[in-house]
């Protein structure tokens, strides 16, 4: 809150507000086990906000707060974004604390700490997220540990000694992370042909997706789009992901994956081109109130105008794992009077391409508009020429927590570049959840 | 421990017996500037060549105001010591030198100088521009002390420079402030048999009043391209020792390192490839976030070193566009903005390869040699604005380049010179930092070699 003296009225400002998005620093992302396979959460989130810091001269400077988050953590880092922020250039009393919404994290930091900017409760902060698929906790094996946390109760030697008793050869096995759903036990991957196969979602539709997602991407680079939103790391210098040659002949040799449970007449149809790859990475995003950024005569790229987070019963409620986008987005138009068609450019996170077929699918479709959404007519389609105009995440590579993070920032910029106009985020995330947000310049 | 073992080694005790026993050439250790550091760290003498003479007045008075012992007499005793202990600078006044028999009052002056000069001391010689005579005896006498000034450059010994300050007729000794300090100072440690022509370019106006010396740069806001490393991140953290905040510009692939520049600085990094149409006007538009600019310092620069005869036009083309090009470019677009601050400096980084040439450098010679012509071009155009712009052009110095060099070439570059040693980025750094002060206002169209007077196209 800012500073008030006794005597004087209050000094916050109008409420709510529309919080600004300044601009935002990410470090190109990598394929998991390589260029960063040596680098940690803590030193890539530190290095994307000391970037941060650089691009807009705020080295000791107090910000409002910084909100970052990673999907795969170490229990050390139980701190992880304070971590960074004490190893920035930040001044050390910022703030800061972590957030965890898997694929959709550093979009719900985003929103937080707009919200506390649209509140007046700070001026400025930064929503961040990341992860490494390279440098992943690896656990004790279950068993081992309640046999050494036995022995850590024991009271005596004796007892000690008789929960030891209790190793076991096989306990040297340690617990990997996978990208699995608990509750299912299904691969994201199976989940996300299920999803296709329903929806009818062919092959070709998938590669097209992956080629233009490619191709957007190198295009993007080659006018020099990320020059003000990157900053190498590592001797990288732009997402070692990227394939700027992809074509869709190139893509059809490529064997398909995830032969769809469930589905005995389909053939499979998803692969290592149309579903992202496992990436290590950080992105940092500027938010403030217009105020503090004219202090600083920073630009404002675009506002947050609103956001929406939506959560799906994937395990008994026959929706695919990764719709929550498909009923977030709806409650959110209502909510601001809009329609699907009324935007410019539509960011949509391309966990696979299949996904967002199908939650464009299902818009389409009168029957699931009206039972799962309860809507008399459906959402209909968009211009796909708006769609995904920079690249997304089939090229870009896609660390988890990132993600959102890399997204806000490039939607804030295209609409900063065409002058004015209003752009949807979604992100589809692990649990079944789904957060999608509005920005307008 | 430097990279230079040669000079580790004289340098040591061991080594400095065995130097002075076979005769091998010493490398003095230089005093380098920091902040706080007086002036002068001993006693000046002050020399009048001629009645004329019309800058000793303004010298003396600089002198004695920051309470340094100054002797008219080069023989007299100083400090409480004798007529032989050494003094921290000897300067005379060779203004209004009627014909080449004055010189010899110069000489008589020096010689002693020459045997008193303490480390690191400095030996200032001020005369008028010799263009501005129109009798020959005149002509010969002025230009004359550019001889004497290089010869007796490559005479001083222990760190000791030698240089020649040129007067013009519109100015005034109020006009010499910044470059007498410049040049006393050990922030001139490695310029060494040089000339600086003060004034020559009409119009100038400005002021030196109420500097803080300690940081003439303050609220000023700079932009330093290729900041990312080497001399170009000296520069920068330089000016902003000095007072100014600073934009630091490199290309996106360098961000990382440009990141950890301006962070050190407190300034602000932006990823720019100056070659790109629209670069200009992006760097005047980041610059507004600051509220304008102040200075532009072109550092920025590359080389494709090929044999002429080898030579492709992509890569002839790669080092003219970066090297030349785009700091012409820039600076139009400074001279028709506003958000280039009346009284602004733009100083940019020439090359002893622009001067001299080098072997397999045409391409790299070529630019740096336009930049002198752009220099010369530029500054009258400035003159409406108060701006100045001025060039460096730093011979042999120490950086990851110069590291990376084969032993002889490395060697060679290092020991053919008067100061028998690279110079360090620090010191390109404070010859821009002084350019760019704003009491440098009469300094304009100069291009000055700091390169301890090496002996390439010297």
């Amino acid at each position: 809150m800012p500073p008030t003296s006794s005597s004087a009225a209050s000094s916050r400002p109008t409420l709510p507000r529309r919080a600004a998005i300044v601009g935002a620093n990410r470090i190109p992302f990598a394929r998991s086990n390589g260029a960063y396979a040596r680098a940690s959460n803590q030193d890539m989130l530190t290095s994307a906000l000391d970037g941060l810091v650089a691009r807009f001269g705020l080295a000791g400077e107090r910000l409002g707060e910084v909100a970052a988050g990673a999907v795969l953590k170490h229990s050390r880092d139980f701190n992880l974004t304070r971590e960074s922020v004490l190893g920035s250039r930040l001044s050390a009393a910022t703030p800061t604390y972590d957030v965890q919404q898997a694929c959709g994290t550093s979009l719900q930091t985003a929103v937080l700490v707009a919200n506390k900017i649209a509140l007046g409760q700070i001026e400025s902060g930064i929503a961040a997220g990341v992860d490494t698929t390279s440098d992943a906790p690896i656990e004790v094996n279950d068993e081992l540990r309640r046999v050494l946390l036995a022995a850590n109760r024991a009271k005596s030697t004796a007892g000690v000694l008789k929960a030891l008793a209790g190793l076991r050869p096989g306990q040297i096995v340690p617990e990997i992370p996978a990208n699995r759903e608990p509750r299912t036990g299904m691969a994201m991957g199976e989940h996300a042909a299920q999803t296709a196969a329903a929806w009818g979602i062919s092959r070709t539709a998938q590669d097209e997706i992956t080629v233009a997602s490619h191709q957007n991407l190198a295009a993007a680079y080659e006018r020099g789009f990320f020059d003000d939103l990157m900053t190498p790391y590592l001797g990288l210098t732009r997402d070692n992901n990227l394939r700027a040659d992809s074509t869709l002949e190139g893509l059809a040799k490529l064997k398909p994956v995830f032969k769809p449970a469930g589905y005995p007449d389909t053939e499979a149809t998803m692969t290592a081109a149309n579903s992202t790859p496992l990436t290590d990475g950080a992105a940092t995003v500027l938010l403030a109130s217009d105020e503090w950024a004219a202090e600083r005569n920073l630009p404002v790229l675009a506002h947050v105008v609103d956001a929406e987070t939506a959560a799906v019963d994937y395990v008994h409620g026959d929706e695919g794992l990764l719709m929550a986008p498909a009923y977030a987005v709806p409650r959110m138009l209502e909510r601001n009077g809009l329609t699907l068609q009324d935007f410019d450019f539509y960011e949509f996170h391309e966990a696979f391409a299949s996904t967002i077929l199908a939650t464009f699918a299902a818009w389409e479709d009168p029957i699931f508009c009206k039972e799962r959404l309860g809507l008399d007519e459906p959402l209909g389609s968009f211009d796909r020429a708006k769609l995904n105009v920079v690249g997304s995440s089939l090229a870009t590579g896609h660390p988890f927590a990132a993600t959102g993070a890399r997204i806000v920032p490039t939607l804030a910029k295209l609409l900063h570049e065409k002058g004015s106009g209003r752009g949807l985020i979604s992100i589809c995330a692990a649990g079944g959840q789904g957060v999608v947000a509005i920005l307008e310049a | 421990m430097s990279n230079d073992w040669y000079s580790d080694f004289v340098n040591s005790g061991f080594g400095k017996a065995i130097a002075g026993q076979v005769g091998l050439p010493p490398v003095p250790q230089l005093r380098r500037y920091e902040p706080g550091q007086p002036l002068l760290s001993g006693p000046a003498l002050l020399g009048t060549a001629t009645a004329d003479g019309r800058v000793a007045k303004v010298v003396r008075s600089l002198l004695t105001d920051l309470g340094i012992e100054v002797h008219d007499d080069p023989n007299a005793a100083v400090g409480g010591g004798s007529s032989s202990s050494k003094v921290a600078a000897g300067i005379i006044d060779a203004t209004g030198l009627s014909g080449p028999a004055d010189l010899a009052e110069v000489q008589a002056f020096l010689t002693p100088v020459m045997r008193r000069i303490g480390p690191s001391g400095r030996i200032l010689v001020i005369g008028d521009v010799p263009a501005e005579a129109t009798s020959p005896a005149v002509r010969a006498a002025r230009r004359a002390l550019e001889g004497l000034v290089r010869s007796a450059g490559k005479e001083a010994r222990y760190g000791a420079t030698v240089n020649l300050v040129h007067v013009a007729d519109d100015a005034v000794g109020a006009d010499l402030e910044s470059t007498l300090r410049f040049f006393l100072s050990s922030r001139s440690a490695f310029v060494h048999g040089q000339r600086l022509d003060v004034g020559t370019v009409p119009g100038f106006s400005g002021s030196s009043q109420g500097v803080d010396w300690d940081r003439p740069l303050a609220g000023r806001t700079a932009v330093v391209t290729g900041a990312a490393r080497g001399i170009g991140a000296t520069v920068a953290s330089t000016l902003r020792r000095d007072g100014a905040t600073v934009i630091c510009v490199d290309v996106p692939s360098a961000g990382d390192a440009l990141a950890r520049t301006a962070n050190d600085i407190g300034g602000s990094a932006l990823q720019l490839d100056i070659t790109a149409d629209h670069a200009p006007a992006t760097l005047l538009d980041h610059a507004q976030r600051h509220g304008g600019l102040d200075i532009v310092v072109h550092n920025a620069g590359i080389t494709r070193d090929k044999l002429l005869a080898n030579q492709d036009r992509d890569r002839w083309n790669s080092v003219i566009d970066v090297n030349l090009n785009a700091q012409l470019a820039i600076n139009d677009a400074l001279l028709g903005s506003e958000v280039f601050h009346r009284g602004g400096r733009i100083v940019t980084v020439s090359s002893m390869a622009g001067i001299a040439g080098n072997r397999g450098q045409t391409s790299y010679g070529a630019s740096k040699a336009g930049v002198i012509g752009m220099v010369d071009a530029t500054a009258p155009l400035l003159v409406e604005k108060d701006a100045t712009i001025n060039a460096v052009a730093p011979g042999f110095i120490e950086t990851a380049m110069t590291k990376a060099m084969p032993v002889g070439t490395r060697e060679a570059g290092r020991r053919l010179s008067s100061m028998t040693q690279g110079g360090l980025p620090v010191d390109v750094a404070e010859t821009i930092a002084w350019f760019a002060q704003g009491a440098s206002y009469a300094v304009n169209g100069q291009v000055l070699r700091v390169d301890g007077q090496n002996f390439l196209g010297a």
